[in-house]
């Protein structure tokens, strides 16, 4: 059934943020730490042990990946609610930090890429 | 005719489905026939979202894009971290767990290095802008990082209101900026595999412009972009108020 796969995404959503609440927690800062990353993980090892004893059918496959195709419109909807006006009234200087930084780290993927692979 | 108003607002979630089907259509009609495809739809229609949010701010004056405006308030729920972060988790079907592992590396060190070149670049811009003070430079250069560090940091540090909301500015122009650029500058810096999602998640860190930015360039690629950026937040928040700010400090004295 459908609401499987939905419940199993629920599941695994909710231990990893927990997980990054906890982890953020311990070391002492107001912030998630990798919750998103740990859901991942775990989703990505239930839906394989699962596959692996034929307990994953199509129906329950199915209820993960309507939300996975639900990605892109709700990031259209997130794109819509950003503070778009408050940045831009915030004058050059924000426009600069926010830009000018980001130039340099797109230019650091090939060099980071280029050291780290072999 | 009161009808349509309140219809809208007691079903304000469905409301955002349709008007977010209809930007999607229009985006997937402007770059087939028009663009040719050269840009996908989906990055038109994220940069059409971006575009609806700037006028919500500008009539509503609030502070959350298009959903200020009535009727179109289903978009604060749609768009909500909550939705957003269960639909990356959801993507997460299908990819590699040992691409992961094998790179989790260079997604580790992407991170640390992310913070460092946001911050000390920030802090640099800030300096020229005339900013001598330790807390308004640490605040400024946590905004670089995320919009979400900027302000933890400088709440932490008790930074001035006025140098949290250009922190804030910052983080938010930052998200925009890789949302619109990753999917035209993806080519040029190799931008096509999982490793190197890795590192741009790691890098970027910024988690929305990040998973905005992979889903308009490849959306294969939006779990590995994910499962670093997701670690971003949480090191800019442990580092910027802590080693940067004390070699901020250091470099600038009070």
């Amino acid at each position: 059934m459908v609401i499987y796969g939905v419940g199993l995404l629920a599941f695994c959503f909710l231990v990893g943020q927990f997980i990054g609440e906890s982890l953020g927690r311990f070391l002492g800062i107001e912030a998630n730490v990798g919750g998103v990353g740990f859901s991942m993980i775990l989703l990505m090892i239930c839906a394989d042990g699962l596959q692996k004893r034929g307990l994953l059918p199509v129906p329950t496959e199915q209820g993960i990946l309507f939300w996975s195709t639900m990605y892109i419109p709700i990031i259209i909807a997130m794109s819509a609610t950003q503070n778009v006006f408050a940045a831009f009234s915030q004058g050059f200087m924000a426009l600069l930090v926010g830009i000018l930084p980001t130039l340099l780290l797109f230019l650091c993927i090939p060099v980071i890429i280029k050291l780290l692979s072999k | 005719m009161e009808i349509l108003p309140k219809l809208l607002s007691a079903n304000a979630l469905i409301v955002a489905f349709l008007v977010v089907a209809v930007v999607t259509w229009i985006s997937s009609v402007i770059s087939v026939k028009i663009l040719k495809g050269r840009v996908p739809g989906a990055a038109i229609a994220i940069i059409a979202g971006l575009i609806l949010a700037f006028f919500g701010g500008k009539w509503t004056g609030g502070n959350k894009g298009i959903s200020d405006v009535s009727g179109l308030a289903g978009f604060a729920l749609l768009g909500s971290g909550m939705l957003r972060d269960f639909a990356v988790v959801a993507t997460a079907m299908g990819s590699s767990l040992s691409e992961m592992k094998k790179t989790g590396w260079i997604g580790a060190i992407s991170l640390l290095v992310g913070v460092f070149i946001s911050f000390f670049s920030a802090v640099i811009i800030a300096f020229a802008f005339g900013y001598r003070d330790a807390v308004s430079l640490t605040t400024i250069g946590a905004g670089a990082c995320t919009f979400i560090v900027g302000p933890v940091t400088g709440a932490a540090i008790g930074a001035d209101s006025s140098v949290i909301a250009i922190s804030i500015a910052a983080g938010v122009f930052k998200s925009v900026f890789v949302t619109i650029f990753t999917a035209p500058l993806a080519k040029f810096i190799g931008l096509n595999n999982p490793q190197a999602a890795m590192a741009y998640g790691g890098l970027m860190g910024t988690t929305s412009g990040v998973t905005a930015g992979l889903a308009a360039t490849d959306p294969k690629l939006v779990p590995y972009g994910a499962m670093t950026s997701t670690f971003a937040t949480g090191v800019g928040c442990l580092l910027c108020p802590s080693i940067c700010f004390f070699m901020v400090k250091f470099i600038f004295g009070q």
